[in-house]
């Protein structure tokens, strides 16, 4: 489940491909348009072409969006003002690319047992699409998974890793 | 001598088609017979009250051959100083049984071996003693006698014989030392047995994790998956033919149906819900399962050959991890409806619901012993620690002191608790623990790498 890393660059506008990027793709651009690449056609480059981002790509959604990874208090699957802010800001970059589809991973700290943290992490996703189907993202385009406690990314055992774990990502799907 | 002649057993790879360890009339010993266990003036019995007891000094020497035959296994002479060996290591680590040492235990004849020179053996402590040979049978089949005798008493205890293809040696093995254990303890055997776990390697965010299975002392360990998915919470099916597990393949969490002879699994649940957390029922006719609908997780049940799944919780809270009592009449699971995970009984329709555990701090994880008496669980509070109670609630005892000892398996005869323990920190691992229920020989089990959700298999016939 690892991320593909991608290579952003630091330009924030979205430029369409009109063959001014300074490396060679990996593919042949379309031929210069005034009008963006629609959203889904994704690249092998994980929707960078070159120096570029595909708008409504998976790219383009984490340096659009304020966050991808909203967090949860020990055991609680309560979206706080925190995470409301991260999600809004998610269902705006959502609402601007209608067909894009996402997956909301759900995942525990390791403080918790085998099962109860499947359910928890479930849980956690549910309740960030229901946020998102309340702000008004059509909740067919959202797919959940749980990963329990077996996809952490902070590795201590202490308050600090714990809290990074406890999370629901928003993965844009490719 | 001859013994009376037995069925050919089946040319058995062991792990694919499961072999049967056979029995054989063995002749009595030349000692007096002891009283049968129960009526006065009996024979020695273990005792076995709460841990405090001593350790029963017991003598097993390697067993002689009759004759050094070569076998696929090995010879004959060697396999009886191995036999030995794996009965002396089931003994031991049952934490009843303290064996004599090495050096202590000269060779015996095959004549000796049903009259025992009782003088020399209590010389060297032991209360019991075990002795036994093989025998290679004209058909490519291996005789194991097993003599169980009282040093003191001089009596002889009990006598068993095994006949084994030459790939199911240890059985033989196992087999002895069950009869030596159910002896002298009364309790039910269990060593006979294999366990199917999750190993487990690789970086803490990313572990690979494959299904694996072994024998209950870590022998003749195979995986039975390679790692490219998720793989959790194995069981066994009560016919020992598959095991039930929950997998990330295809990016979605479902349970499958593995069958261990061929190999080949099913999926289970239909559908794009996440399932996972199976046990079979007793009868093998069911599989008890956790589902989550719109973030709500309940249990259910469904027919071991598929079909639509029955619904049998449907609390607000979470509620997973079901397990069987061994009548099948009752299911215990865990349920945070109160606010916490706590553990409650069900009856096998799922009316009755009640809570069991009161304690301070979280239950979790609750498995029904196999003999009805007592429920195992991995208490959370501070640690996560495993214990038992009774399935009223009440005797409750914490068992464990790691950092995070957690998914309690029982085996067969429902006195040892293997479980996982894992430790700290970014470089943490688990591995797979097992200790007595009463809270006394706690060891590390012997895998390849690491492991957790170890499931306790039913004793092999």
């Amino acid at each position: 489940m690892a991320k593909l890393k991608t290579t952003l660059i630091a330009a924030t506008a979205l430029i369409a491909v009109a063959g001014c990027s300074k490396k060679r793709p990996a593919e042949l651009p379309p031929p210069p348009s005034e009008t963006p690449p629609p959203a889904q056609t994704m690249p092998e480059n994980n929707g960078t072409v070159g120096n570029t981002v595909v708008p409504g790509s998976a790219a383009d959604f984490r340096q659009s969006v304020s966050s991808d990874t909203i967090h949860f208090a020990t055991d609680q699957s309560d979206i706080d003002p925190e995470a409301r802010a991260i999600l809004d800001s998610q269902a705006q970059w959502l609402a601007k690319y209608p067909n894009v589809r996402i997956t909301i991973e759900g995942h525990c700290d390791e403080r918790g047992t085998r099962e109860y943290n499947l359910a928890l992490g479930d849980r956690r996703a549910n309740a960030a699409k229901n946020y998102l189907a309340a702000r008004g993202v059509d909740a067919s385009r959202i797919n959940t998974i749980s990963y329990g406690k077996e996809r952490p990314i902070a590795l201590g055992s202490d308050e600090a890793s714990w809290a990074q774990n406890r999370r629901a990502v928003t993965v844009v799907i490719e | 001598m001859r013994f009376a002649t037995l069925w050919k057993l089946m040319a058995a790879f062991a792990f694919a088609t499961p072999a049967l360890a056979q029995t054989a009339t063995m002749p009595p010993s030349s000692a007096p017979q002891a009283t049968p266990p129960g009526q006065t003036n009996g024979p020695l019995q273990v005792e076995i009250t709460g841990g405090a007891g001593a350790p029963t000094p017991i003598a097993i020497p390697p067993m002689p051959t009759t004759q050094a035959v070569s076998t696929a296994a090995g010879s004959t002479d060697v396999l009886g100083e191995k036999l030995a060996g794996v009965i002396t290591d089931d003994l031991r680590n049952s934490g009843l049984f303290s064996p004599v040492a090495s050096n202590l235990l000269r060779r015996v004849t095959v004549p000796e071996v049903t009259a025992p020179a009782f003088d020399y053996w209590s010389t060297t402590g032991a209360q019991v003693l075990v002795e036994g040979y093989v025998r290679a049978n004209g058909d490519g089949t291996l005789t194991v006698g097993c003599y169980l005798y009282d040093v003191y008493a001089k009596t002889e205890l009990t006598r068993q014989g095994f006949v084994v293809s030459p790939a199911d040696w240890r059985r033989a093995g196992h087999k002895c030392a069950d009869t030596v254990y159910t002896r002298l303890t009364g309790e039910g055997p269990y060593f006979d047995s294999r366990v199917v776990y999750v190993s487990e390697t690789g970086p803490k965010a990313h572990r690979i994790k494959r299904l694996a299975i072994m024998d209950q002392d870590g022998a003749n360990h195979r995986f039975l998956t390679n790692g490219q998915s998720i793989v959790l919470t194995p069981r066994f099916a009560p016919n020992r033919q598959s095991i039930v597990y929950m997998s990330y393949v295809n990016k979605q969490p479902s349970i499958y149906i593995y069958d261990i002879g061929s190999g080949q699994q099913r999926l289970l649940v239909r559908g794009d819900r996440l399932t996972f957390a199976p046990r079979f029922s007793p009868d093998g006719r069911y599989v008890l399962f956790s589902m989550a609908v719109a973030g709500n997780t309940d249990i259910y049940r469904i027919s071991a050959s598929g079909g639509s799944p029955q619904r049998l919780t449907s609390s607000p809270g979470i509620d997973t991890g079901g397990s069987y009592s061994p009548d099948g009449s009752r299911i215990v699971f865990e349920s945070d409806r109160s606010g916490a995970q706590q553990i409650y009984v069900m009856n096998a329709d799922g009316s009755g619901q009640h809570r069991i555990s009161f304690g301070g701090g979280r239950y979790a994880t609750p498995v029904w012993s196999p003999k009805g008496d007592l429920i195992a669980f991995t208490h959370i509070g501070g640690t996560f620690q495993v214990g038992v109670m009774s399935p009223d609630g009440g005797n409750e005892k914490l068992l464990t002191h790691g950092w995070q000892d957690e998914g309690p398996t029982w085996s067969p005869n429902g006195r040892v608790i293997m479980f996982f323990r894992t430790t700290q920190g970014g470089r943490g691992t688990s591995d797979l623990w097992s200790v007595d229920k009463t809270g006394v020989a706690e060891r590390k089990i012997p895998t390849p790498l690491d492991g957790s959700d170890p499931a306790w298999g039913p004793l092999r016939p």
